[in-house]
């Protein structure tokens, strides 16, 4: 569904942000994008949606370049950022403006979402505190039934049962006809819900894979497993010291999103970029 | 839904849904939750709970009307019991091994035990509920 080709970009000629980066992102998907702060998140989530456009090589949504912002694409499109803009409108108001643009809205999951979030019916949205405009932008943004649908850090500001019912209608919102991305800092919020890890470093995207397939292909050893030699990565957590290692016996680990990135982010990766990038022999299943 | 580090999340679903199959909550020819309202129940990627519907599907546990959803096995009691079983011996059975051996447990001690504690299931296991309330 989203095809970046050899993407150039930056806002000042002198600082690239991006590099020669490729992306491939397909329908039936929930990714997680990760990067450390002022990677390029935000300014690759813009790329991709139309709202920055390539110093070189092409950004497309359904073959279609997203700068080129053409009506077709825009209404299978949505992207929320991470502040959002609140009019002084209710939401019965709002959705007389703007749902228009979205040939697939539904009002009535619209209603069920802010139930579910327990925003408040009746009142302005600028009225609103931070965290309940965003929860009325995230249930407008999935009820907007768009193919593609990029969320910029949607679980900074909500609080904790927020969290718990965003996951819950994100997960029944997923479906073969949809590409949800999603950026985050807050992986711990999105864990069980994310099934492809993309990461931008360096100017480039250096992981693009399913959870599962990490989960085969790597070992997440804690304790005395961790401490022994040919480790990708060491850490330390609560739980003691922990380490990513190659899954040699196909034992299952859970893959921990916080290590995985630390390995992927440090200064010594390259031996784990040179494994993760072989192809892999072990998709016996 | 809290998921253990050492098995794969699809797997510790297929165990909540044969939880559910042996206490009768779901029973035998009934529809089960769909992919979609389970994934939410649980706050999983719907893609894990298809997974673990195929999987499912695989050991006979529950089949697939194709366009209305899965429904439990008619013998998918048994079927449940044997992949139990097997979850047991090669996922749990090890851990406890581990600590039997770490911390110096005799099998003499375990066997008294584990005497002691049949002796005290007056209550019938629940997969026997499940003969006994098959009629």
């Amino acid at each position: 569904m989203v095809r970046i080709r050899n993407l150039d970009f930056g806002y000042s000629r002198r600082v690239p942000l991006f590099q020669n980066l490729s992306l491939s992102l397909d329908r039936g998907h929930i990714y997680g994008l990760l990067g450390k702060n002022g990677a390029g998140k935000t300014t690759l989530l813009k790329n991709i949606v139309g709202l920055a456009f390539p110093w070189a090589g092409t950004c497309l949504i359904d073959e279609q370049p997203a700068a080129a912002r053409r009506p077709e694409v825009l209404e299978d499109l949505f992207f929320l950022p991470e502040e959002v803009y609140a009019p002084a409108l209710t939401a019965e108001q709002f959705v007389a403006h703007t749902a228009g643009f979205y040939p697939r809205f539904n009002a009535e999951q619209l209603y069920e979402y802010l139930q579910e979030l327990e925003v408040p019916r009746g009142a302005k949205l600028n009225k609103f505190s931070h965290g309940q405009q965003k929860k009325f932008m995230i249930a407008f943004a999935l009820a907007a039934n768009t193919g593609l649908l990029v969320l910029d850090e949607p679980t900074n500001g909500l609080d904790i049962p927020s969290k718990v019912q965003f996951r819950k209608i994100l997960a029944s919102a997923l479906s073969e006809e949809r590409c949800m991305v999603i950026s985050t800092h807050q992986v711990r919020d999105l864990e069980s819900l994310i099934d492809t890890v993309v990461v931008v470093h360096n100017r480039e995207i250096v992981l693009n894979e399913e959870i599962d397939q990490l989960a085969e292909r790597l070992t997440f050893a804690t304790g005395q497993e961790a401490e022994a030699p040919g480790a990708f990565h060491t850490g330390m957590s609560v739980r003691g010291p922990v380490a990513i290692r190659p899954n040699e016996t196909g034992a299952y680990s859970r893959v921990d999103l916080e290590l995985l990135f630390n390995a992927l982010t440090s200064a010594d990766a390259a031996p784990f970029y040179a494994y993760l990038n072989q192809p892999s022999h072990a998709s016996v299943q | 839904m809290e998921f253990r580090d050492n098995e794969a999340i699809y797997l510790q679903i297929a165990g909540y849904v044969s939880e559910k199959i042996l206490r009768q909550q779901w029973p035998p020819d009934d529809k089960i939750p769909s992919v979609r309202d389970l994934a939410s129940e649980l706050q999983v990627n719907p893609n894990t709970v298809m997974r673990t519907y195929e999987y499912l599907q695989n050991q006979g546990v529950v089949y697939n009307k194709r366009g209305i959803g899965f429904f439990v096995a008619p013998d998918a009691g048994a079927n449940v019991k044997q992949m139990r079983r097997a979850r047991f011996l090669e996922q749990e059975l090890p851990e406890v091994f581990k600590t039997i051996f770490l911390l110096d447990i005799s099998l003499e001690e375990l066997e008294q035990r584990y005497t002691e504690f049949k002796a005290a299931q007056t209550a019938p296991l629940p997969i026997s509920t499940v003969t006994s309330n098959g009629q």
